[in-house]
């Protein structure tokens, strides 16, 4: 408990916490309803998932996750902190357990707020021809929009993971971001099998499936299954940071 | 002015901005670490760029199986495919013709069957054509679903003529007269009062050439939800046509009817045909008679396909950017620099420039290797490769270095504003990165939105990697994730620039004001 007391006093008293708490807030709602009312349906038909028109402000906002992450270990190691840290709390492990669980609060409290206000304003914004209003109620869109904020919180676990393991904060969200948009990015520009297989595998465009309520069959992966190969690379950084955590000297 | 020296024996050094520069790249390339990156950055671009992921079947399966098409008079890429009613020209004549009617057929939303519809770009019309080989040069008068009148000619010249749309009440007359090598086209209303819509000189026709009357309508494709993802099928165009008189050397035999570049195949459909019935002519076709367009209704790549790996470049590069301001703050040798050059604002414009001109020569090493390699790779797995003229090619290599280094410019005058290395570093992959990944690779926003973004964010720059042309004469989604930017090469480049330019602005002011 007090390795938790610590960790949120250390990471509430970054300069610009809270201001990357906002941000992600405010990207994710503004991004989301300028996307849901632009969507232009004709009359014929619309193929648009409005989920993933509304909540299409989560691929803006996961970098300001993915900054507020690296900066609550990298802060540490480029101040000397850590060495404070890593003296008074030997448990290394439980460190990095106890940072990962103060991030990945604050980024569910921030994620809910956002994912709940873009809903709002996505529900006002996307037009009337929508193929589906979207609802709550529904259990499709519910699992986007609560789908959406757990994203946040694995994004911001294998960044903490990824930064643990690189050290160096601008080195760190480099490979954070790489990961992130390099895969569906590579995967435009390759054939249709190698592109399903990088879509697969890829942290941000498996983990997005979540968001999907319309063409289901034609994913590459089912939502929870993308949501799934998320949490294991997201796993995979933890465990890589926690071990070189340990082994390393600080 | 010459310095107080404190120990008067020691002459004062250079202080030029040529030292500056040097001070600079002595800081760069003795960091290991950066110096490494750099090369695999390079190596990143190559890597991705050569990888063969994609392959097709063009050119596998012998010779026949290539998926170049026709090439026109002037040497580009055309679809040369209609139904034609022709016979022989000897040396001059003129044609002349009333259309009463321009229907057509587009394929159900589904895609299993046809519909009533006319395609804004189907065509009915007269043609005087060098051969019935695909790509032979011509000229033709011709009515249009949804463009009025107009006179085409060799695949890439479009005149506009009679406005409006053809019905039984509101014919259209057309003529064609050929004197040479000299077509010239009329139009009318009522079939008194002619206007001259275009006279133009066809290269290379013989005295004899097939003449006649043709209909086609090109490729039906449909953005579902205003996205840029299409389907669709060919379409067809009927055209109906009355009081047809022939001057000159026309033959005295019967019409004729061929469907030019028909596709074999059962699944191919009806090529077409036509009837004749009391003095009516009726032409059915399916095709254009236009340049080739990539995208929705056309296939292959580009070359820029090869130069993906230049994210992966460019996100080592903008963190190398970053580290060569941000580690100056964090070390603290940011004092020494300004405390040895005051003038601060050349301390940012020589960092500037050793970082443009590394970036350059890395990333024009990287795209020029896998611009020349990648293309054989592709080709050799059968994939079809846009051509490309040599000087699109340079400026494609050329452009994405300068993309690359104007991007580090970016990141270096960020880290200077930010002074923070991780918020840096993701502004500067957010703004031109995402953009990209947004309207380019997946393609999930509205093409509202899209085209704002591949105009006005940092990513239109990658505009500079784009060899196709928009014709406006060919329907097609003109959108960037077929290839199409909706700004000009160098245009996308200077908005790219632009941002530059704000950022340097901005950088130098907050590095001349704030304590360091």
């Amino acid at each position: 408990m007090r390795f938790l007391h610590a960790e949120l006093v250390k990471l509430r008293t970054l300069p610009g916490t809270v201001w990357l708490l906002l941000a992600v807030v405010a990207l994710t709602v503004a991004v989301g309803s300028i996307t849901a009312a632009a969507v232009a349906c004709p009359a014929s038909g619309c193929g648009l998932d409005p989920a993933r028109a509304i909540l299409s402000g989560i691929d803006l906002s996961q970098a300001v996750v993915a900054i507020l992450a690296v900066l609550a270990i990298s802060a540490e190691y480029s101040t000397g902190m850590i060495r404070v840290t890593l003296t008074a709390m030997p448990r290394r492990i439980a460190v990095l357990m106890a940072k990962a669980a103060v991030l990945t609060g604050l980024v569910l409290a921030a994620g809910t707020v956002g994912v709940l206000a873009s809903v709002l304003a996505g529900r006002r914004t996307l037009p009337a021809t929508s193929p589906a209003p979207y609802s709550l109620a529904n259990g499709a869109d519910l699992r986007a929009a609560a789908g959406s904020v757990l994203y946040l919180a694995l994004i911001g676990l294998l960044a903490l993971g990824t930064a643990t393991a690189v050290r160096d904060s601008a080195a760190s969200i480099g490979v954070v971001l790489g990961l992130l948009y390099l895969f569906p990015v590579i995967a435009s520009a390759a054939g249709p099998d190698w592109s399903r297989h990088l879509q697969q595998i890829g942290p941000m465009s498996a983990g997005l499936d979540i968001q999907a309520t319309t063409g289901l069959r034609s994913l590459p992966l089912s939502p929870w299954a993308g949501l799934g190969v998320l949490a294991a690379w997201a796993a995979a950084a933890l465990l890589a940071g926690g071990l070189l955590l340990r082994w390393r000297d600080a | 002015m010459t310095p107080t020296l404190y120990r008067p024996g020691v002459q004062a050094g250079p202080d030029g901005f040529a030292q500056l520069l040097r001070a600079e790249w002595v800081k760069f390339r003795s960091v290991r670490g950066w110096v490494i990156a750099m090369i695999v950055a390079v190596l990143a671009i190559i890597a991705l760029g050569l990888g063969p992921s994609m392959t097709g079947t063009c050119g596998k399966n012998g010779p026949a199986s290539g998926c170049a098409g026709p090439l026109g008079p002037g040497g580009e890429q055309v679809t040369d495919s209609f139904y034609f009613v022709h016979r022989p020209l000897a040396a001059n004549g003129e044609i002349t013709v009333r259309v009463t009617s321009l229907t057509g057929q587009i394929p159900t939303i589904s895609g299993t069957g046809m519909r009533t519809g006319l395609m804004p770009w189907a065509k009915a019309g007269i043609i005087i054509k060098a051969s019935t080989r695909q790509g032979s040069a011509y000229a033709a008068m011709m009515v249009t679903g949804g463009h009025g009148v107009r006179m085409q000619y060799d695949y890439t010249g479009d005149l506009p003529g009679l406005a409006g749309s053809v019905s039984a009440a509101s014919p259209r007359w057309l003529r064609l007269t050929r004197s040479g090598g000299t077509l010239t086209g009329y139009d009318s209303a009522n079939g008194t009062r002619w206007t001259r819509v275009g006279t133009v000189t066809l290269a290379g026709l013989a005295r004899t050439v097939p003449g006649g009357l043709f209909a086609t309508s090109p490729q039906y494709a449909q953005t579902s939800a205003g996205l840029s993802s299409v389907s669709g099928g060919p379409s067809r165009a009927t055209g109906v046509f009355g009081q047809l008189s022939l001057r000159g050397g026309w033959s005295g035999g019967g019409w004729a009817g061929s469907a030019i570049g028909a596709p074999g195949g059962p699944a191919a459909g009806s090529p077409g045909g036509f009837a004749q019935a009391a003095g009516r002519l009726t032409v059915t076709g399916t095709g254009d008679i236009a340049p080739s367009v990539s995208g929705a209704s056309g296939n292959g790549v580009t070359i820029a396909q090869t130069l993906i790996g230049v994210f992966a470049g460019l996100i080592v590069i903008v963190v190398v950017a970053v580290m060569f301001m941000t580690s100056e703050y964090r070390r603290g040798l940011i004092r020494v620099t300004l405390a040895a050059t005051p003038r601060r604002g050349r301390v940012l414009a020589a960092k500037a420039v050793v970082l443009g001109a590394v970036t350059f020569a890395a990333g024009l090493v990287a795209s020029a290797v896998v611009v020349t390699l990648g293309q054989t790779v592709l080709r050799n797995h059968g994939v079809y490769v846009w051509p490309v003229t040599a000087l699109a090619e340079v400026r494609v290599i050329a452009g994405t270095a300068a993309v690359l280094a104007v991007a580090a410019v970016i990141a270096l005058a960020t880290a200077t504003v930010l002074r923070r290395s991780a918020a840096a570093v993701a502004s500067v992959i957010v703004v031109i990165v995402l953009p990209y990944l947004l309207t380019v690779a997946v393609p999930i926003l509205p093409l509202g939105p899209a085209d704002w973004l591949a105009r006005a964010s940092p990513a239109a720059g990658f505009a500079v990697q784009q060899t196709l042309i928009q014709y406006p004469q060919v329907s097609n989604v003109y959108a960037p994730s077929a290839g199409y930017w909706p700004l000009a090469p160098w245009a996308g480049f200077a908005v790219l620039c632009a941002w530059a330019a704000v950022a340097l602005a901005v950088a130098t002011y907050l590095l001349r004001k704030r304590d360091a």
